[in-house]
Order: C-alpha cells, then sequence, then structure tokens
C-alpha cells in the first residue's frame, strides 16, 4: 500500500527553487498566486505563461509530474472551459448549432480562465509540493506564522502536531495493511454488501487501527518527555533556517512580475478576461 | 481421497511493486511439499521471502506464476472462493495480539468461525474447544481483550484462528516478543495441539533453538530461494551452509562441537538441552 501513495509528492532534486527558503517559497507562492489573478489581458497571461514555464524548468523536474498535478483537476478544467464556452454571451458570434451559441468572447474566457487554472496548479506543485519536503513546510510555517504567539495562538503546538502527524502516516498506513490482512486471515468480507454491512465489516479494522495510534501516541509522548520535551518555549532547532541573497532574490522577481502584470494590464488590454 | 502433500508449491514466483523501479523478486521459482500432519519449521534470513511464501499460502497473496495447492487443490482455481481457503489455512500473523477489537474474548474467537457461517450451539462450541486449547482459561471468556496481558491476548488470537478448525496451521513467529516461559508455553501448547488434532502446522521463526524442539523437519530459505527441506537433525548438522545464508545452528550445538575440539566428545548431533544433558551424565559415568 505504501507504494501507491509517493507522500506529498515531493520529488527529489537539487535545483536552485529545491535549495530555496521554504519560509520564503510559502511567501512566493502566495504572492504568484496573487499575481496570477490579477492578470486580465492576454499580454498578461502571456508573460506568466512563460513564467511558469521558466520556474519548471528551473526545478529540473520533468514536465509529465507537473502534468499528473493537474489530472485531479480535469474535471474541474472541462466543466469551467464548457461553462464558458456554451453560456457566455458577447458582441461576436462564431458558431451556431440549433440554439447552442458561441460567442468569441466565450471561446476567450475559457481559454484564460483554463490558463489560470493551470498557472495556478503550477505555482504550488512548483514552488511547494515538488519542491519542498512536508517537514520544510511545517518547520517554514511555524516560523512564519510564529509572530502570532503574541496573540496566544498555540503556532509551536500545531506545527508539533503536523510534523507528528506526517512522520506516523507511513506507519499507520502500514500497520493498517497488517491489521486489514489479519481479519481478511480470518475470512473477513469487505467487498460484499451492502453501504450498510461494508461499513460493520470496517469495526475490525478501525478499533485495533485506533487502539493502535493511542498506543503510539502515549509512547511517543513518554519518549518525548523522557528527552526533556516541555513545548516550544525556549526550544532550539538543528537545521536553522537561513535566508540567502537568492532566496531575496527570487522573492522581488515575482513582485517585480506583478508590477509587469498591472503595466500590461493597463497598456495592452488586447483581450481580456470578464472574471 | 487425501492428496499426498498438505500444502505444495510449484514453480512459484512472487515480485513486490511489480511496476516500480523499485520491483524486488521475493519468491524466484519457488517449489515445495509439506506432508501432512508434521509440524515443520520454516527459517531465512529477513528478506529471504519467509513472510511473503506464508502469505502465498491462504491466498493472501497472488502468486505472478506458479501454483499453490492445498490438499492436492490449486487454491486459485476458483478466485471468488478464495475466502474459503483462508477457513482451510489459518494463518496468525506475528504479533497477533494488535488486531483483537471484539467487546468479549469469546467474540473476538467468534469472529472467524462467524465468517464461516457458524451460529448458535456449534458456534459457542468451537469458542471454548478453542479457548481450552490455547490455554485460556473459561473465566477470560467474558472479559474485554484489552483487559488482559501480553500473553493472554495472544492466545486468544491463536484461539480465533483454531476456532476456524484450519487443516493447515501457519504461524508466523508465534513466540515472539515472550519471555523463555511464555515461548514454551505457546510452542507447547501449539505441539499439544497439532499432535491431539492432527493439524498440519508450519511455524516461521529466528529461532534455532525452537525450531529443534518442536519441528520434525524444517525448510531453509535464503535470497528467495529454498536452500533446504529436511528434518531437522539433518538440517542443524550441517552448520557451514547455514552460516553462508546468514543462519546459525542451536547454541547447544554450538556448545557440543566446542566440546568436541577440547576432547569431551557427546557427538555432534546434539540439538536440545535436554539431550546434552543425558548425553553429559552417560559421559560423565563412563570416566573412571
Amino acid at each position: 500500500m505504501k507504494s501507491d501513495i509517493i507522500f506529498g509528492q515531493y520529488v527529489e532534486g537539487d535545483s536552485l527553487i529545491h535549495r530555496l527558503d521554504p519560509r520564503i517559497k510559502i511567501v512566493a507562492a502566495f504572492l504568484y498566486i496573487v499575481v496570477i489573478f490579477l492578470a486580465k489581458s492576454a499580454t498578461a497571461f502571456a508573460l506568466l505563461t512563460l513564467s511558469a514555464v521558466f520556474f519548471v524548468l528551473l526545478t529540473r523536474i520533468p514536465p509529465r509530474m507537473i502534468l499528473r498535478a493537474m489530472k485531479p483537476l480535469v474535471f474541474i478544467i472541462v466543466f469551467t472551459a464548457v461553462i464558458n464556452l456554451f453560456f457566455m454571451t458577447g458582441e461576436h458570434l462564431l458558431f451556431q448549432f440549433g440554439f447552442v451559441k458561441i460567442y468569441r468572447e466565450g471561446l476567450v474566457n475559457a481559454f484564460l480562465i483554463v490558463l489560470r487554472i493551470l498557472l495556478l496548479i503550477v505555482a504550488t506543485s512548483v514552488f511547494l509540493t515538488y519542491t519542498t519536503t512536508p517537514i520544510a513546510l511545517t518547520d517554514a510555517l511555524e516560523q512564519l506564522l510564529s509572530p502570532l504567539k503574541h496573540l496566544h495562538v498555540p503556532v509551536h503546538e500545531f506545527s508539533m502536531m503536523m510534523t507528528i502527524a506526517l512522520r506516523f502516516i507511513p506507519t499507520l498506513i502500514d500497520e493498517t495493511q497488517k491489521i486489514i490482512n489479519a481479519q481478511t486471515a480470518r475470512g473477513a468480507d469487505f467487498t460484499s454488501g451492502g453501504l450498510i454491512r461494508r461499513g460493520k465489516a470496517l469495526i475490525p479494522i478501525l478499533i485495533p487501527l485506533f487502539i493502535s495510534a493511542f498506543r503510539r501516541a502515549d509512547e511517543l509522548a513518554t519518549a518525548m518527555e523522557c528527552r526533556c520535551y516541555t513545548g516550544g518555549e525556549g526550544r532550539t532547532r538543528m537545521n536553522t533556517l537561513k535566508s540567502e541573497p537568492e532566496d531575496w532574490a527570487f522573492l522581488c522577481s515575482i513582485v517585480v512580475l506583478g508590477a509587469a502584470v498591472v503595466l500590461l494590464n493597463r497598456l495592452f488590454p488586447l483581450v481580456t478576461i470578464a472574471m | 481421497m487425501s492428496a499426498e502433500y498438505a500444502i505444495e508449491l510449484r514453480n512459484v514466483i512472487f515480485t513486490y511493486n511489480k511496476s516500480l523501479p523499485s520491483a524486488t523478486r521475493a519468491l524466484d521459482d519457488v517449489s515445495l511439499t509439506v506432508k501432512s500432519g508434521g509440524i515443520t519449521g520454516l527459517i531465512g534470513h529477513t528478506g529471504s521471502g519467509k513472510s511473503t511464501l506464508v502469505q502465498l499460502l491462504n491466498g493472501l497473496l497472488k502468486p505472478d506464476s506458479g501454483t499453490v495447492l492445498l490438499d492436492g487443490i490449486d487454491i486459485w482455481a476458483e478466485p471468488k472462493k478464495i475466502r474459503e481457503v483462508r477457513f482451510k489455512a489459518g494463518l496468525v500473523m506475528q504479533y497477533p495480539e494488535y488486531q483483537l477489537f471484539a467487546e468479549t474474548v469469546a467474540e473476538d474467537i467468534a469472529f472467524g468461525p462467524k465468517n464461516m457461517g457458524l451460529f448458535g450451539e456449534e458456534l459457542e462450541k468451537r469458542v471454548r474447544e478453542a479457548a481450552s486449547f490455547s490455554g485460556l482459561g473459561e473465566d477470560l471468556l467474558e472479559k474485554s481483550p484489552f483487559d488482559l496481558s501480553g500473553g493472554q491476548k495472544r492466545r486468544v488470537a491463536l484461539a480465533g484462528v483454531i476456532a476456524m478448525n484450519p487443516k493447515i496451521l501457519i504461524l508466523d513467529e508465534p513466540a515472539a516478543g515472550l519471555d523463555p516461559a511464555g515461548r514454551r508455553d505457546i510452542l507447547g501448547g501449539i505441539k499439544r495441539f497439532s499432535r491431539e488434532s492432527g493439524t498440519t502446522v508450519l511455524i516461521v521463526s529466528h529461532s534455532m533453538e525452537d525450531m529443534a524442539m518442536y519441528c520434525d523437519d524444517v525448510i531453509v530459505m535464503a535470497h528467495a530461494k529454498i536452500l533446504m527441506h529436511r528434518p531437522t537433525a539433518e538440517v542443524f548438522s550441517r552448520a557451514d551452509e547455514l552460516s553462508a545464508v546468514g543462519l546459525d545452528v542451536p547454541l547447544i550445538t554450538r556448545v557440543a562441537a566446542a566440546l568436541q575440539r577440547n576432547g569431551v566428545d557427546i557427538g555432534l548431533d546434539v540439538y536440545t538441552v535436554d539431550y546434552a544433558v543425558g548425553k553429559l551424565k552417560e559421559r560423565l559415568a563412563e570416566k573412571p
């Protein structure tokens, strides 16, 4: 079972983007998404597409992996395209079959909105999931949110919870498989019967799994206490996140990109998106 | 008509992660036969294919190629009926106490037989018999399985499989994690059960001592293949072959070898402490 889930979809690599400070990457991803939504004109979109391609190339991740990230959203993409294509009205009628009308505006809109969705996918996968390990992300998040500690938000605790949860997912997946095997060996049947019957059939899996999870949590808590863990106060880290000049340069490039997009929107409003 | 062998594998090949680059061949053209009624041991270094082989026997895993036969019948002849195979070849996995889930011990033991379609009197009888075979007192039947000790929980799990009255009982490291007394209890109980019910038993273990004391014959696996399958005494007389694949002989055998090297010869076919003690007493009685 473990082999099916390449968790977090992290792809090993040593590219520039892999090496960027994860805190910068989170902020950069956020900014990039804002910039994507700022784009209105076709020229702005063209610039953004170029930048996306550039970033993908920078990561040296095979393009087919990026395409894989788009697979789960195929339905939404097609649905959005269809809605805009067939239900948007405008001034230039292109085709007409019966009472189905396709306008040029609809076609352009469909195209640009789909492009926007694809760019969003690239932004999150290239900046975050593919090039940053889940642990690095939780670390970065903890540090970025640390100012909230002054508002009594338990930032460290949330981060520790996420780290522990991530660490135990593969373990619990293995455990689940073992329990399924053990119950199957006693003749358990998880595939036949109606919804209720199948639901009941899960009890011999869920109960041992919960008990196992609680047991592990207990053991982990004891182990952490034995090593003097008392919470986040005064806790240091082994790998401190340090931002290098290239991190800030990267962030600036996104800001510049944003400025360029706004400019292009104003100066060359060739064809614009209506949303 | 009873088949010649309780268990038979013919040219079985099994690969993990078939479609990934990390594909590993866990069983490489494995063939073996196990006669019915005895206790057979299965040993091998970690990664030799033991756990895979055991899961192929009750249909949890399907071989890439080759045949798995129980009592002469190909278990995959009718794939839809594979569930029934599990009632015939009962598998007790490692650390089975972690699979308990029911509200009472009796209910947990009844899980297997219930899945077979048993109910009422017959079901109760099976549960009580299995509990007794497993060394569990009647007073424990109505308790919650989570209130029991580790050793008792393991017996409950064992009873849960015995209650299905399988013709073949397969146990993966049944004594793992138990103290010496616990090991003796569980393995002794399994041996008694096998002799009394005539069930064919296959025990997977890392312990040479356990193999020597409880098994009639031993299958040795190494690197996804069967290295040898012989009566216990013959297997342990081949110390060199065993150490070549990362295995050892029982400690007492090494002691006998050391004794022989130092002039006290009690023979090398010594696999249990009791036997060694007996031979030493003879030897000491001889000396003037």
